[in-house]
């Protein structure tokens, strides 16, 4: 067990080096020089080399890349082209937006598609089960970021129960905070659900033809029971992976849904990093992003493992 | 083709089978729709898209033969809309053809060779992966300028693992048919097993694969386009049609109604088609899934 812990942390590693490294490479390829952005266009070349041997621009990419790496791992990606601020601090300050907003998110996508997709598949072939399985397709296919322009429409504009954007800041108070963070929530997780609701329902049926079921069933639980006690329990394990993907993608998702609400998260610092061509701060922020979707699927693996009784036995 | 090996689907229950024939054909009709549309719409339109009305500006639909009304530039919603599917369409198949054209080859590549190489080209597509379409999108306008061409690569390219690993996936058991066995004993290449042998097997499963991705190309574009990254101005693009749409909430609302219902109504059609191929073309999992 303790050998596949070990082995699946290397292989997060290596992938983070690997993202890592594709993405200095891909910054380092840009046109444009760093150095000119920074200083504007009427600097004199002296000063622009004078820059670019400080920022060590002049180096060859892999010894500039080692001490990037070396740098990123004591918490220091660097200084912003356009503001001078340390990135690793402003990446901070955004997380606490984009964290909190996933995990909202995904608790909301989490409390209604295990109810719905176990409601379905209890009462499969049957109005409920189709009914459940035409919402979630409707779901699937809706953008997240028109949920969001339709629900700041209806709960924004025309009911003012919820502000349209813009966030306050934890230290508003947690209500303000929570509640400017709800409607962008409510977007993603439209969608998540959907896509979640499908695999617990199908989980859940697989389940439900195993021999335990009817083991239970045969020593006198009811359908419910035996579904609720056993089935459930049995199908989420395979339902884990989906949810380590979901997690990933509400990630990826909160870039759109920031710039829909104006949150000041990290999807949005990207944006802005783009439109400033402050490109540190875009390799920054890529390689944060990346290395927390390749952390959720290292967690996932590692649970899934423990999870699966066949697998820990290996 | 597969061969079923689990019983056919014969004892499905008919109420079942009518439910999924259903949706595959409402899938099929939805997309005809789209396709349809964008064709016409190259050579018609009830008004030109891009021309602009300052006496009829924020129209509501039905006024003055504008079936969804009009802009705030006076241009006419439905014909915007009629020519957006272009765009749609456009990116979704270049985008998927990318994923195709890379994917299947790197996934047949770990099938058939196994081992080291196997492992590296899985690894590879890992890394990728944990790269999400937006993110490789800001990459490449970071690299170029934002525009239809570098969002459509970089959708393309963010497929490509989910491709090589259906097909490794899907070919790795090919591999073990006896069929291929003795094509092998003739002393045919792997390459030559591979695209002769192994992909006509496996079509089902990436025609499915395709389908379920076209719908997830047009909601990649139609994000990156609401992010200003995407399709640019003048050419029609819903994405795009939604961010202008955002600016104008308050005022008119009704403007970000019509483009996201035209998206929401595409990728409904694709995955409702992407399904019923899916029961279609493998029997096995009809059996499975009733």
């Amino acid at each position: 067990m303790l050998g596949y812990v070990v082995r699946r942390f290397l292989i997060f590693l290596a992938s983070v080096i690997a993202a890592s490294l594709l993405v200095f490479f891909v910054m380092s390829v840009l046109p444009g020089d760093p150095a000119v952005v920074m200083l504007g266009t009427q600097a004199t070349p002296e000063s622009v080399e004078a820059l670019r041997e400080e920022l060590g621009l002049n180096r060859p990419f892999l010894a500039q890349y080692f001490d990037w790496a070396w740098s990123a791992v004591r918490g220091d990606l660097g200084v912003s082209f356009f503001s001078g601020i340390a990135i690793s601090g402003q990446i901070a300050e955004r997380l606490k937006v984009t964290l909190p907003l996933a995990f909202m998110a995904m608790t909301m996508t989490i409390l209604v598609a295990f109810p719905a997709g176990v409601f379905a598949a209890a009462r499969h072939r049957r109005p409920g089960d189709t009914v459940v399985s035409v919402s979630s397709q409707i779901g699937l296919a809706i953008p997240a970021f028109w949920a969001g322009l339709i629900l700041v429409t209806v709960f924004a504009v025309n009911l003012s129960w919820f502000p349209a954007g813009g966030f306050p800041g934890w230290d508003e108070g947690f209500w303000p905070a929570f509640q400017a963070l709800l409607l962008p929530a409510i977007s993603l997780a439209l969608v998540q659900s959907a896509i979640l609701t499908r695999y617990v329902r199908s989980a859940v049926l697989e389940t439900l033809k195993l021999d335990f079921i009817r083991t239970a069933r045969a020593k006198g639980l009811s359908r419910s029971a035996a579904l609720w006690r056993h089935g459930l329990r049995n199908a989420s394990i395979p339902v884990l992976t989906v949810l380590g993907l979901q997690f990933a993608a509400l990630l990826a998702g909160t870039v759109v849904i920031e710039s829909v609400f104006v949150l000041p998260g990290l999807g949005s610092m990207l944006l802005q990093a783009i439109t400033r061509r402050d490109l540190f701060l875009v390799q920054g922020g890529a390689i944060v992003i990346v290395t927390f979707i390749l952390m959720i699927s290292l967690v996932v693996d590692i649970v899934y493992h423990f999870a699966d009784p066949r697998l820990r036995a290996q | 083709m597969s061969t079923p090996d689990a019983p056919l689907p014969v004892e499905l229950d008919h109420k079942r089978r009518r439910f999924r024939r259903a949706n595959f054909i409402i899938g099929l009709v939805i997309v005809a729709t789209v396709i349809l549309t964008a064709i016409l719409s190259a050579f018609w339109t009830p008004y030109d898209p891009s021309a602009i009305s300052p006496s009829e500006v924020f129209l509501p639909p039905g006024s003055s033969g504008h079936i969804l009304g009009t802009d705030q530039f006076g241009r006419d919603v439905f014909s915007q809309i009629m020519v957006g599917s272009q765009n749609a369409l456009f990116v979704g198949v270049l985008a998927v053809m990318i994923a195709i054209v890379i994917g299947i080859p790197l996934g047949g590549l770990a099938a058939a060779k196994r081992g080291w190489i196997e492992d590296l080209l899985m690894r590879i597509s890992d890394v990728i992966y944990a790269f999400p379409a937006v993110l490789t999108a800001i990459l490449f306008v970071a690299a170029f300028q934002p525009g239809r061409t570098p969002a459509m690569i970089a959708i393309g390219i963010a497929y490509i693992p989910i491709v090589a690993r259906v097909t490794r996936g899907a070919a790795l058991s090919v591999f073990q048919l006896d069929f291929v066995t003795a094509a092998r004993s003739y002393g045919r290449s792997q390459n030559f097993v591979f695209w002769r042998h192994v992909v006509p097997n496996i079509l089902s499963v990436l025609i499915v694969q395709a389908t379920v991705l076209f719908a997830l190309a047009i909601l990649a574009e139609a994000a990156l386009s609401f992010l200003g990254l995407g399709t640019q101005p003048p050419t029609p693009s819903w994405g795009r049609s939604l961010r202008d749409a955002q600016t104008l909430i308050s005022k008119a609302p009704g403007l970000a109604i019509w483009p996201g219902l035209a998206i929401a109504f595409t990728v409904l059609g694709f995955n409702l088609l992407g399904d019923g191929l899916r029961d279609a073309l493998d029997p096995r999992l009809e059996v499975r899934n009733a």
